[in-house]
């Protein structure tokens, strides 16, 4: 029980302070790298939340895509991030209000919440015990079956997003000799090989 | 202080929203940041899905978190997308040059 606390103050303590350092830190680099170090620290919650399967692919999905995406649009941008860094301070004060507003509120909402005695037994998919089915078991039991056509949507979400980030950046250069599949194909033998008789002894 | 239950949790998840929505006015000018405070928001997000989703014992809230993770995915793709070609074409990534659709 105590090594689970220390476990979840640690994740907790170093995933707040890497999210303030996200929004702080003056080189974009760093920005991205506190992240990578948050969505770390937040797998390690999920683990201890036993949502094993969630914790992989958050490392996965957002750490090994999504976050070296940024860095790769970081690195590439020739931009002068100091000259972006103006007025910084001037939007503080507001920005401070609006989220402590936010807080506020959700702390209000929060703390006047009671969850219902039987919200458990009502649950739409019982989670089983860990020792008899682990967790991506369950997770992979309920997408297939319930979830299933909302599984294929979200497969389909991310192939729109797919192909629509390679319509989006792609530029076709001229002088580029590249295969066109429908000019080959339309080749006709007889116009591309002209047969002549020669005499031998002389040249065409 | 030792016991974990779900509000500490909920008060983590509240943070990371704050510091995300902060972030956001904080960073105006910068259109990476500001997507990266989108994550921040999104992870919150998750953390409360995750954390009602063991508490309660259901587990569609883990579904619905791994389908947040696929949007976040997707948002973060083509956001990226459209700000290189938006530097393609402008040279610059300022918000406040992003005042009109004209290419």
């Amino acid at each position: 029980m105590i090594l689970q606390a220390i476990a979840f103050w640690v994740f907790a303590s170093i995933t707040v302070a890497a999210a303030v350092m996200v929004i702080s830190a003056k080189n974009p680099v760093h920005s991205v790298l506190f992240l990578i170090l948050a969505f770390f620290n937040a797998a390690g919650l999920f683990v201890l939340l036993g949502a094993e399967f969630l914790a992989m692919i958050l490392i996965v999905v957002y750490v090994g895509a999504v976050a070296v995406l940024f860095l790769f649009v970081v690195m590439m941008l020739d931009i002068n991030f100091a000259e972006l860094r103006q007025g910084f301070l001037q939007y503080l004060p507001i920005g401070l209000l609006v989220g402590l507003v936010l807080l506020v509120e959700l702390a209000v909402v929060v703390g006047g919440w009671v969850i219902s005695t039987d919200a458990t037994a009502r649950a739409t998919a019982k989670m089983p015990a860990v020792d008899q089915v682990p967790n991506t078991d369950a997770l992979g039991q309920l997408i297939f079956t319930h979830y299933l056509y909302l599984f294929q949507g979200a497969g389909l979400v991310l192939l729109v997003a797919m192909i629509g980030a390679i319509v989006l950046t792609h530029r076709s250069r001229p002088g580029v000799r590249k295969q066109n599949i429908s000019d080959q194909l339309a080749r006709d033998p007889k116009e591309t090989i002209e047969i002549r008789k020669v005499q031998s002894g002389s040249g065409i | 202080m030792l016991e974990i239950g779900l509000s500490h949790y909920l008060t983590l998840a509240a943070i990371l929203f704050t510091l995300g929505v902060f972030g956001i006015f904080l960073n105006r000018k910068n259109v990476i940041i500001i997507l990266m405070s989108i994550e921040l928001i999104l992870l919150a997000v998750n953390i409360n899905m995750v954390a009602f989703s063991s508490h309660l014992g259901d587990l569609v809230g883990q579904v619905f978190a791994m389908f947040i993770l696929t949007v976040a995915a997707a948002e973060a793709a083509i956001g990226l997308a459209i700000l290189v070609i938006y530097f393609r074409n402008r040279g610059s990534i300022a918000v406040e040059d992003i005042h009109q659709m004209k290419g």
